[in-house]
């Protein structure tokens, strides 16, 4: 296997979904079994992508693969000078594990679907739909520059906005829809913002270009403060894509798409592409905008989570417990902790898709039963999905032995690491007051859901275990929550591979002063550093013995060592509190969760009406916009018509005008031409005798001509 | 005064060649169109020869004299052939009235 | 003005008004006879440039042999003692211009020629010189005429029979 090897993968792997979405769009009203192609297609692009994620990372751990083609190449434009537009592929461990885990998801969703989705009128369309998604999704894992990203970005996002839709019949599906959109469009807007400032910083839209030239101090308006800007821009997108905390409304509504959608798009892959555009950009992202998104990470976190304890929709309590996820991964990411950021944006990945799809499975059962009060008692109809629910539940909980107690705890380590270092502790507090309410909600869905007593007696009767191909992705991603995978070390992440080797913190490309305190590099020389020790204690020797840039001081480091113990058994006795809290007010009714919501009352409805996001927006921004649209609307109907109209009439007039000229001067010229052209056949005709002679004497007058034309005096 | 030379010849050639032209091109009977095309063929002979003194070919010239006046031979054989079943098929030699390269 | 300028003159003066009469004259017979007179003309011209055998074969094979040809056609396509055998003559304008303008640019480009002249080339008897050429390097081309001349003579045959 070489490099162009891989290439050659990444590139079968990025079209083939593409080819199943054309197929399956223009055959399938034809054929009716296309989606199967579809199915099979997803299912190659698998094995390609694990044949690249096991080359990739078995060969080429440490270096990125690079394909690139010029696209547009302008020399002296005026203002922007050079311009050179690359299109291509980078292949670094972060995209190959991530075309992995959307691959490998993409595949169970599809084969998931084919149960779930049967007898639906639309079953090919919506097969051709997710391989648009999955083309799309791949797309921003595998390019390399971010003008590509920010297409295949938009590409996600129409894919996510047909699969929402997807039931339009109904009118909450396409309502919804609508709303993602235009959601998400308010975070593309900035994000398309921060891209124009950096290709007009920079005149190239490479990431790796983009950060080489600004570790050599190259700063968008000469400025360190609009580098944070910019930054945040390009957060904006993430805000939208990844359901942040002022955008986050559109995410609960989405689940008005198929389930299989849900566990595709709005938990595992496309809702993760934010938190993945955050991971590629986190070089240039200087220390204030970090702050700024841990702060909006955290809210994420946190108000999510609030809400989803007391949902009754059993996607709605999944949805907002990915918002809250999501912002786990974002804070973390503000905090520095790139690593376990991106752990936790893959483990997530797994157990939150086995979580939809096991609901998917449920509602199934069910008939399409969403409310978790009207269920309960399931753990015997459904031993297969329950135990799968549970361990993709327990990974979400944060408990031992499940791969999201690793990244969990990753998380929360950083996040009391950074508040050790700069005194903000209302990010480690966030994070486990967070954790403990993502216990409680999720054992309270369980418990609701699979335990006591069945509350439908009918639909329970009916209820039963699903086929093969919707238990099979169940128990693979249900294997895929288990530590094992990423470590060999059930309590300590840094053991495995995935983060001992194949995951690092890129180096930064912001300027020094710019950058969080802990993430300084100073450029004392070697020797003078051991000499120094006290003075430069911040800086960590091992990494620029070995020639690479330093990311984290070394207080940095000794602080997450030390936050190791305390974060991973104050975050098992938080969920494991949760976890305990759920049982007592659900499982052995000792406390009654409705009286403790009427004692409450305020609290639980703020909770219950979502924190009123909606009706806020609705009042605010949805009011202004429509009162604007009036005040225009006006405008347009009584100004601008008039000077329209008035136009017409001018335009009118002279209309009449030009249509006398047409009439006389032109059409007499065209006559006139017409006329010509009869008398000039006329005279012509009279050459054309048919005798010999006459051609005779033209043939003469034509060699005269010749002769003269060619005379040698 | 000037001496004779190759310019009187081709002088006399070329105003022999144009009436050959002017014959072929004005007569309407058949047979004098014929005639026009032997001036012709005679004022290219006298260029073959008058070339060939002055330009001191020796008697190639004349060869090729001799092979235009056997060609000429022959194709007044074949004109003449011609013109009798011309003759014969419209019952006219005169070639204005013989049109049908018109229709 | 030597004798051989005048005899050129001479020659020459039959040679075009002859030929002029050829293509003027209405009668087609005596358009026959100035052709005659013609041939005459042009076989002088050829004696004067040094052509003597070449001479000889134009008065026999024009005036012996293509002008009585021309005359058995006159006389079988008209018959001698109608009018008809006074031909018209058609587009005598648009020839006469065409004709005079073609004669002129000829002239013109001959004399602004810059011919090489050669001078008093010395004459002598052909007709040894043209025998050995025709039979040797010019055997193949004379072959080929012996048998162009056959098929001609097959091809007027089988045509006239008709």
């Amino acid at each position: 296997m070489t490099e162009f090897n891989l290439i050659q993968i990444a590139i079968a792997i990025l079209f083939l979904p593409l080819v199943g979405f054309a197929f399956v769009l223009f055959l399938g009203k034809k054929i009716k079994s296309a989606y199967l192609v579809e199915v099979g297609i997803l299912i190659l692009t698998f094995l390609l992508t694990a044949v690249l994620l096991f080359n990739k990372l078995y060969w080429f751990a440490d270096k990125n693969i690079v394909s690139e083609f010029s696209w547009i190449s302008y020399k002296n434009i005026a203002v922007f000078g050079n311009i050179s537009i690359d299109l291509g592929f980078l292949l670094d461990n972060l995209s190959v594990i991530m075309i992995f885990t959307v691959a490998l998801i993409s595949m169970l969703v599809h084969i998931f679907s084919i149960a779930y989705m049967a007898g639906d009128k639309l079953y090919n369309r919506y097969f051709a739909y997710l391989g648009l998604f999955t083309f799309s999704m791949s797309g921003i894992v595998l390019t390399h520059n971010i003008l590509m990203m920010y297409v295949f970005w938009e590409l996600v996002g129409i894919s996510s906005y047909l699969l929402i839709g997807f039931w339009y019949e109904k009118k909450s599906a396409p309502d919804a829809g609508k709303k993602a959109f235009l959601v998400n469009r308010i975070g593309d807007i900035g994000m398309f913002s921060g891209i124009m400032m950096l290709f007009n910083t920079y005149h190239t839209f490479t990431f790796e270009k983009i950060f080489a030239q600004m570790a050599s101090g190259t700063l968008p308006f000469n400025s360190e403060f609009w580098l944070t800007v910019t930054g945040l821009l390009l957060f904006c997108g993430a805000i939208g894509k990844s359901a942040q905390f002022p955008l986050h409304v559109w995410l609960p509504d989405a689940m008005e798409g198929p389930t299989p959608v849900s566990a595709l798009i709005h938990a595992a892959t496309m809702v993760a592409a934010g938190v993945f555009l955050v991971c590629r950009i986190f070089p240039m992202l200087t220390g204030d905008a970090l702050f700024i998104i841990a702060v909006i990470g955290a809210l994420s976190a946190l108000i999510p989570a609030t809400i989803a304890l007391t949902q009754n929709d059993i996607k709605k309590v999944l949805a907002y417990s990915t918002v809250s996820q999501l912002g786990y991964m974002v804070m973390a990411l503000g905090v520095g902790a790139y690593k376990f950021a991106f752990f936790h944006l893959i483990t997530h990945a797994f157990f939150k898709a086995c979580l939809f799809l096991g609901s998917g499975s449920v509602i199934h059962a069910m008939h399409h039963e969403q409310d978790i009060t009207k269920m309960g008692g399931l753990k015997k109809k459904l031993p297969l999905t329950y135990a799968t629910f549970l361990i993709a539940s327990l990974a979400l909980s944060g408990i031992p032995l499940t791969s999201g107690f690793l990244s969990k705890d990753g998380i929360l380590q950083g996040t009391f690491a950074f508040g050790s270092l700069t005194g903000y502790w209302l990010f480690p507090a966030v994070g486990f007051v967070v954790a403990m309410l993502t216990a409680f909600y999720m054992f309270r869905l369980i418990i609701l859901t699979f335990h006591g007593e069945p509350k439908n007696k009918e639909k329970y009767d009916h209820a039963h275990e699903s086929p093969f191909v919707m238990a099979m992705p169940l128990v693979v991603l249900s294997a895929l929550s288990i530590f094992i995978w990423y470590t060999p070390n059930p309590i300590n992440a840094d053991a495995g591979l995935f983060l001992g080797k194949w995951i690092k913190t890129p180096s930064l490309s912001v300027p020094q002063n710019a950058r969080y305190s802990f993430m300084k590099t100073d450029l004392v020389p070697e020797g003078k550093a051991e000499n120094n020790r006290d003075i430069s204690n911040e800086v960590k020797k091992e990494g620029t013995a070995e020639g690479k840039e330093v990311i984290y001081s070394e207080a940095y480091t000794e602080a997450m060592h030390h936050a190791h113990y305390p974060a991973m058994f104050l975050s098992l006795f938080v969920a494991l509190t949760g976890i305990v809290f759920a049982f007592v007010f659900y499982y052995w009714k000792k406390i009654s969760a409705d009286k403790l919501a009427r004692d409450i009352k305020p609290f639980y409805k703020l909770s219950f009406n979502k924190w009123y996001f909606d009706e806020i927006y609705n009042a605010t921004f949805v009011t202004f916009t429509m009162l604007s649209s009036r005040v225009l609307a006006w405008f347009d109907n009584t100004i601008v018509d008039g000077i329209v109209n008035g136009a017409a009439t001018v335009t009118r007039m002279i209309s009449f005008f030009t249509g006398r000229f047409d009439n006389i001067v032109v059409d007499g010229l065209v006559n006139l031409m017409a006329y010509l052209s009869g008398f000039i056949g006329l005279v012509l005709r009279r050459f054309q005798t048919g005798r010999v002679q006459t051609y005779i004497v033209l043939v003469v007058f034509s060699l005269v001509i010749i002769l003269y034309l060619f005379k040698t005096f | 005064m000037i001496h004779i030379g190759l310019g009187h010849f081709l002088f006399v050639s070329s105003i022999l060649f144009s009436l050959g032209i002017f014959g072929v091109v004005t007569r309407k009977n058949a047979v004098m169109v014929l005639m026009g095309i032997e001036l012709m063929l005679n004022a290219s002979n006298i260029n073959f020869i008058a070339f060939a003194k002055y330009g001191n070919f020796g008697l190639q010239g004349q060869v090729m004299a001799l092979f235009v006046i056997v060609l000429a031979a022959a194709e007044a054989a074949i004109a003449l052939a011609i013109v009798l079943n011309i003759y014969k098929t419209f019952s006219t030699v005169n070639v204005d009235e013989i049109d049908t390269l018109k229709d | 003005m030597s004798i051989y300028d005048i005899i050129f003159y001479l020659f020459a003066t039959i040679t075009l008004v002859s030929a002029f009469f050829v293509v003027t004259i209405r009668n087609i017979v005596y358009s026959a006879f100035f052709l005659l007179f013609t041939f005459f003309g042009v076989a002088g011209i050829y004696v004067i440039l040094g052509a003597d055998f070449i001479a000889m074969v134009q008065l026999i094979v024009y005036v012996g042999g293509i002008l009585i040809l021309i005359l058995f056609g006159v006389m079988l396509t008209n018959k001698i003692t109608n009018v008809q055998i006074k031909t018209g003559t058609s587009q005598i304008i648009p020839a006469a211009i065409g004709v005079g303008l073609f004669a002129g640019i000829l002239t013109a480009t001959l004399v602004n020629t810059p011919w090489r002249k050669i001078d008093n080339s010395p004459l002598f008897p052909t007709t040894q010189g043209l025998g050995l050429m025709l039979i040797s390097e010019y055997g193949v081309v004379f072959e080929l005429l012996g048998i162009l001349l056959l098929i001609a003579l097959i091809g007027a045959a089988s045509l006239a029979r008709k």
